[in-house]
């Protein structure tokens, strides 16, 4: 008798019995705490974080180990359960000048007010595997030097003294919310952002090397690249004023790009902007890129047709959760079009040689 | 029920969302109304949009039926009825006529719908022109102005080298003489079902953030030329379970020198006609 897909109810619960099996592994290896995930695979938790949009470094933690180690699935968790949350509101925006930086570099000054200040990098690192690890040998503890307590500037506001580069003005516009409501096309940069903020490391990486490679050049120069914790600001209704009701770590880049001047606009330096949840260069560089390229418009350059610079291509295309979902959803069974479809080319079939006969 | 989520999961609010762009999109048949998607407990692809409508339409009186390919046991229609069941406690049932709401993969049912029921769609591409113009900047003022040539020409061209439009599933109709509209993937065979149906069709994109309906008794005609009319197509088998002939076929391969055989896709209507037949015999 015919059974093939149509499983039913005791197939998917023995299969996802099994899946919770081989997540837990061999029983006589200790069970991973959900504490150490969050600890010694903070770069991990930063990622679920950043493209889950929830900063939430303990759940992030969870989503991994309940992913088994998927981070597009940890993250998937993550949007599912964030979905269910009420809001209450909005912060303030966040003022990164105000961040406590543990890194903060820039590629365009030598010598720059507050210093270059490397921090944890891998940047340096020799990629040599490093067995004592496997050991579980303990690493020297960190030395600690406090060299300067105040925020160091931003470097891009250096520049802006001097007409240099574009201006960065807020002109009041209330920026939207992706989650709240359809994406409505053109989008305006706020949104771009947005989407970018949330979207696939992988996908701005690639888009991002694109731009670098050719396909809509835009010349950039990272300004800045700064990672640290900033206070997270909410006006309370009932208090009349805005409180501090928390710290997060964010990852921003600034990119300084050239720009030979238009019409109305003389010759000078243009901005792309990267902000991501906790620490994350490589995405926060590759979305400078990406904003940048996707502002060809507003800054009257020429289309080259290139990827990075088509809006609707990348902003539909940039979120993992839906880019996994649809490409994985053809293993569903399609037996009724693959039917239809069959029966089509079958009857063409009989068509074509019915006429060469 | 589960105590931890509101009734069909959904908050209140995202329901009066969801409603809201119901009614638009019931005012005007065929529009595709951008909605505020969210991110559902299953994958995009699985049918988060369909999910969504049925939670917003969802009471606590309801009979809930859920098909995929038009069978009840398949792994993701037995999935989402549990998701109902689990966070909003309705009485679910395969019966067809018995059923209030019924959410769909891939079919419509064979049994005629009444004007009691709801017939949810899930849609993977709710943009007909899509795969002509991937710009949903340009595809919105097409559809504005009714500028449908391109299709037109595409199912010309289609004649032209085929001999018949080559299309067998998520085939083009037009709604209430306006908009052009996908009606999801189901085969073409299914298309004649969707006008003068008495039933409300109601079509829910979750990834693409679109949903889009057919009012009861509403005109949906498939695209066609006057010399080349729309053919459902049928194929000349019946099914080996219960002889149906009218109904949609699968074809099941019988073993490794490629025998096969035919059985409904719809098992609720073999599973009815089996037992139609058992009766006769007995009588």
């Amino acid at each position: 008798m015919y059974v093939a897909v149509k499983g039913g109810e005791k197939a998917i619960d023995r299969a996802h019995q099994w899946l919770g099996d081989l997540r837990r592994g061999d029983r006589e290896v200790s069970q991973l705490q959900v504490e150490q995930i969050g600890q010694q695979l903070t770069l991990a938790v930063a990622r679920v974080m950043a493209e889950g949009s929830l900063y939430d470094p303990e759940l992030a933690a969870l989503a991994i180990k309940q992913s088994r180690g998927d981070l597009i699935e940890a993250i998937f968790l993550i949007r599912a359960y964030r979905t269910t949350l009420p809001r209450f509101g909005y912060s303030t925006p966040m003022d990164t000048a105000n961040m406590n930086v543990a890194r903060r570099i820039s590629a365009t000054f030598k010598d720059i007010p507050g210093g270059q200040r490397l921090g944890p990098t891998f940047d340096y690192t020799h990629r040599l595997l490093d067995f004592a690890l496997m050991a579980e040998g303990e690493p020297p503890m960190a030395v600690e030097e406090h060299p300067d307590s105040q925020p160091p500037p931003h470097i891009l506001a250096l520049l802006d003294k001097d007409n240099m580069v574009e201006k960065a003005v807020d002109d009041g516009t209330k920026p939207g919310d992706l989650t709240r409501t359809p994406l409505d096309l053109p989008a305006d940069r706020a949104l771009r952002l947005q989407s970018l903020s949330r979207g696939d490391e992988g996908f701005l990486l690639g888009l991002g090397y694109s731009t670098q490679r050719g396909y809509g050049n835009t010349h950039a120069f990272v300004g800045e690249l700064r990672i640290g914790m900033v206070t997270v600001s909410m006006d309370i209704p009932e208090l009349g004023f805005a409180i501090d009701i928390g710290v997060i770590e964010l990852t921003e880049c600034e990119t300084v790009n050239q720009f030979q001047g238009s019409k109305t606009v003389p010759p000078q330096f243009t901005r792309g902007y990267g902000l991501v949840f906790g620490q994350s260069e490589r995405k926060s560089i590759a979305m400078a890129l990406v904003d940048r390229a996707l502002r060809w418009e507003e800054l009257g350059e020429h289309n080259h047709g290139a990827p990075a610079q088509n809006e609707e291509f990348v902003l539909a295309h940039c979120d993992n959760i839906q880019a996994t979902g649809f490409v994985e959803h053809i293993k569903l069974p399609h037996y009724v079009d693959f039917q239809a479809e069959l029966e089509l080319v079958r009857r063409l079939r009989r068509q074509a040689s019915g006429e060469t006969a | 029920m589960n105590e931890h989520y509101n009734f069909a999961y959904l908050d209140e609010q995202t329901k009066r969302m969801i409603r809201r762009a119901l009614l638009k999109a019931l005012a005007i048949p065929g529009y595709q109304v951008p909605f505020a998607s969210r991110e559902m407990p299953m994958p995009y692809g699985w049918g988060t949009g369909g999910v969504q409508v049925t939670a917003a339409c969802l009471v606590a009186e309801d009979k809930l039926k859920v098909i995929d390919q038009g069978a009840d046991d398949t792994t993701n229609a037995v999935s989402i009825r549990k998701f109902f069941a689990h966070t909003a406690g309705v009485v679910t049932t395969e019966d067809t006529a018995e059923a209030s709401i019924i959410q769909t993969r891939h079919r419509v049912p064979e049994e005629q719908l009444n004007d009691q029921q709801i017939l949810v769609y899930q849609v993977p591409i709710p943009e007909p022109l899509r795969f002509l113009e991937p710009r949903e900047t340009e595809t919105r003022q097409m559809h504005a102005l009714r500028e449908y040539g391109l299709m037109h020409v595409k199912l010309y061209e289609n004649i032209a080298e085929h001999g018949q439009i080559s299309t067998a599933y998520a085939y083009p109709v037009l709604v209430a003489n306006h908009y052009v509209m996908d009606p999801s993937p189901i085969p073409k065979f299914d298309n004649p079902k969707l006008g003068d149906c008495a039933a409300i069709q109601l079509f829910g994109a979750g990834r693409e953030q679109r949903i889009y309906a057919i009012p009861p008794y509403t005109k949906v005609i498939s695209l066609d030329f006057e010399d080349h009319p729309f053919e459902p197509m049928k194929i000349d088998e019946s099914c080996a379970l219960c002889g149906a002939e009218d109904a949609f076929l699968d074809e099941v391969i019988m073993d490794d020198e490629g025998k096969r055989m035919f059985v409904c896709s719809d098992t609720d209507y073999c599973r009815k006609n089996i037992l139609a037949r058992k009766q006769d015999d007995m009588s």
